[in-house]
């Protein structure tokens, strides 16, 4: 099977984030950057689909500048066979300025399946893969948290509040894909060496116009500091008072 | 993990990716398992299948043996990290690599090295390195374990080895012997020993205070029969297991590296979220004192494994020169593992914690592969041209 992944450069999500001078982007001066987690799994399960039906093509996608060639070549350590980075000097914030680029890329490509994350750590706004259905005109199935293929069919399921759905949907598709699915390999040390010699191009990306741009970003308010109430079985009075006049959680 | 002076420059794009996949492989799957399997005295053998798909173990042997080809450098990084987790884990995989899998590399005949050397990369043959005895450890040509020769080529094996890390885990050791009784050192040869073999026992070192989550072990060997082709045939003299010794150490030089990292990052955070007086401990100028003195340890130890590795890469390094590295390296290592300790205050004594573990565990590493003492000696007799052995 011939299965794109589209995948996205993160910033680590357990760092600590300061918002630049700008205000509108987040600061990142010593922020270690990586493929995306969600993005990560839509790799881990390509591989996967591509090793149990035998002989195929994983082929990873990137939009943005230069750097992202390094989580290109993450996924071709992990096992994917060639990349494509669609070159930007920057990521914009509308997605559908993405999927513009992605789709008039994907569009020739001939491939049976599309993959995304669901949404990426960065923006978790979730739009540039169903966009990209849309302009491809396909199916899109969001938030697959299993995916099977056979006979041109997909088989799907989506995790819903309190139950699940098993939907179907005919290839070619574009499926998102969410955590819990697969856990994504190590790129192995072999594979890392391998990674060296596959092909990754590189190609002018046709962005869309870009209407949607961050105004100003604001981290939360910093939690006020604990107070210390009294002590045992005394202090509990005033502990449920205070949890219900001023916390107001009881 | 803190690179003050911007090692990460000094590496290739290729081995920064190493080290950060082993790296991420340890935070995952080593540091939630490993205070708890110190304390039970127990080796984590679950997570040898992911090291072996991972392709740790040989990583700087060719390829054409089913290793990842690696240099030494990322060979290097990869201990580095594994050691991060804990000496017993690096130490498992530097046996397997650099003890049972180099010397039938660098010894053995070309069957010997089809026939072990790609399934010792999967790990599916586990083996261990005998080498030394209960009363030869850092004197080794001193040894009496012995192998015979029978008219037919076979032979028979007798003696014992003590300190031998995965020794009940093996599937084969790699086991160092005279030969036809002949006392002398030049009569020592290598031989691959199933651990199968009847007259083979491998006993478990009960009581360790140090490397508690890994297998240490007592061999003994009773008329163990061996076939012709279990010795390596290009093995000859006390150099041949030194050479291998010479491949660990240089690992081991990493490895002591990765143990600092995780006491000085465990101290750090520590310092800078224990409030004491009312403010962080980080503040006062005792501790950071203690966690200067740390880094800058660190980072010295750091480019001078980094330059050993560009020198074996080039081919041009020498042993004395892994002496200086393992024994400036874990002596530092030992040292700033007892400081982070003491910076935790009594939480410090506490498995939840890594720095005790680890200090306890250097305490072991300095002792082997050449305890520090004598690693001493072969720089004084490099500088000096003295030798103090003899």
């Amino acid at each position: 099977m011939k299965i794109a992944v589209c995948i996205k450069r993160t910033p680590d999500s357990e760092s600590r984030f300061k918002i630049a001078a700008s205000s509108a982007a987040i600061d990142e001066a010593g922020l270690k950057f990586d493929i995306d987690d969600f993005a990560s799994y839509a790799v881990e399960v390509a591989l996967q689909l591509n090793e149990k039906q035998g002989p195929g093509e994983t082929v990873v996608y990137a939009v943005g500048p230069d750097v992202v060639q390094e989580t290109l070549r993450k996924a071709m350590s992990m096992g994917a066979d060639r990349a494509v980075q669609l070159k930007t000097d920057a990521v914009p914030y509308d997605g559908l300025a993405v999927a513009k680029a992605l789709a008039a890329e994907l569009e020739s490509g001939g491939y049976d399946l599309v993959l995304f994350g669901k949404h990426a750590f960065d923006t978790s706004a979730g739009i540039v893969g169903t966009a990209t259905a849309e302009l491809l005109g396909v199916p899109c199935v969001t938030a697959a948290s299993k995916l099977d293929i056979a006979g041109g069919k997909g088989t799907a399921r989506r995790e819903l509040e309190g139950a699940a759905e098993i939907v179907e949907f005919p290839l070619p598709a574009v499926v998102t894909i969410d955590e819990g699915i697969a856990r994504p390999r190590y790129p192995s040390l072999k594979g890392i060496m391998a990674a060296k010699k596959k092909p990754l191009e590189t190609k002018p990306a046709q962005l869309g116009p870009v209407r949607v741009t961050v105004k100003s970003m604001e981290l939360p308010a910093e939690r006020a500091p604990g107070r210390i109430i009294g002590e045992g079985a005394a202090a509990v009075p005033e502990l449920v008072r205070l949890l219900q006049t001023e916390a107001k959680v009881l | 993990m803190l690179d003050f002076y911007n090692i990460d420059s000094l590496l290739s794009e290729e081995e920064c990716a190493i080290r950060d996949s082993v790296r991420q492989f340890v935070d995952e799957r080593v540091l939630p398992i490993i205070g708890k399997c110190f304390v039970d005295g127990r080796f984590p053998k679950e997570i040898i299948p992911e090291m072996a798909e991972l392709g740790v173990f040989g990583a700087n042997l060719p390829e054409e043996y089913g290793c990842a080809g690696l240099s030494n450098v990322a060979y290097g990084l990869i201990n580095q990290e594994l050691e991060r987790g804990d000496s017993g884990v690096r130490s498992f995989a530097s046996v397997q690599s650099s003890l049972a899998m180099y010397p039938i590399y660098a010894f053995g005949s070309d069957e010997q090295k089809q026939k072990y050397l790609p399934r010792m990369a999967k790990a599916e043959v586990i083996g261990c390195f005998g080498l030394t005895e209960p009363d030869y450890g850092s004197n080794p040509s001193g040894m009496i374990t012995m192998a015979r020769e029978h008219k037919d080529g076979t032979w028979i094996l007798n003696g014992g080895k003590m300190w031998i890390t995965n020794g009940s885990t093996a599937h084969i050791a790699v086991v160092w012997a005279k030969t036809n009784g002949d006392t002398s050192d030049k009569s020592i040869r290598g031989f691959i020993v199933p651990t199968d073999s009847t007259g083979f026992q491998a006993k478990d070192q009960k009581g360790k205070l140090s490397l508690r989550a890994s297998d240490t072990s007592e061999l003994v060997f009773q008329d163990v029969e061996l076939p012709a082709d279990a010795i390596l045939p290009r093995s000859g003299g006390l150099k041949s297991p030194l050479m291998c010794l010479t491949q660990a150490r240089y690992g081991i030089s990493w490895g002591a590296i990765g143990a600092a990292m995780a006491c000085f990052e465990e101290a750090l955070e520590y310092a800078k979220n224990r409030i004491m007086f009312d403010r962080p401990i980080a503040g006062f100028q005792i501790q950071q004192e203690r966690l200067a003195d740390m880094l800058t340890e660190i980072v010295k130890a750091q480019l001078v494994s980094l330059h050993l590795g560009r020198l074996k890469d080039a081919g041009t390094f020498t042993p004395q020169q892994v002496s200086l590295a393992k024994r400036n390296n874990v002596s530092m290592a030992t040292d700033v593992a007892r400081e982070a300790r003491r910076l935790l205050g009594a939480n410090g004594i506490l498995a939840e914690y890594a720095s005790m573990r680890h200090m306890e565990n250097l305490e072991s590493v300095y002792t082997y592969e050449g305890t520090h003492d004598v690693h001493s000696l072969v720089l004084g007799q490099a500088i000096t041209g003295l030798s103090a052995f003899k």
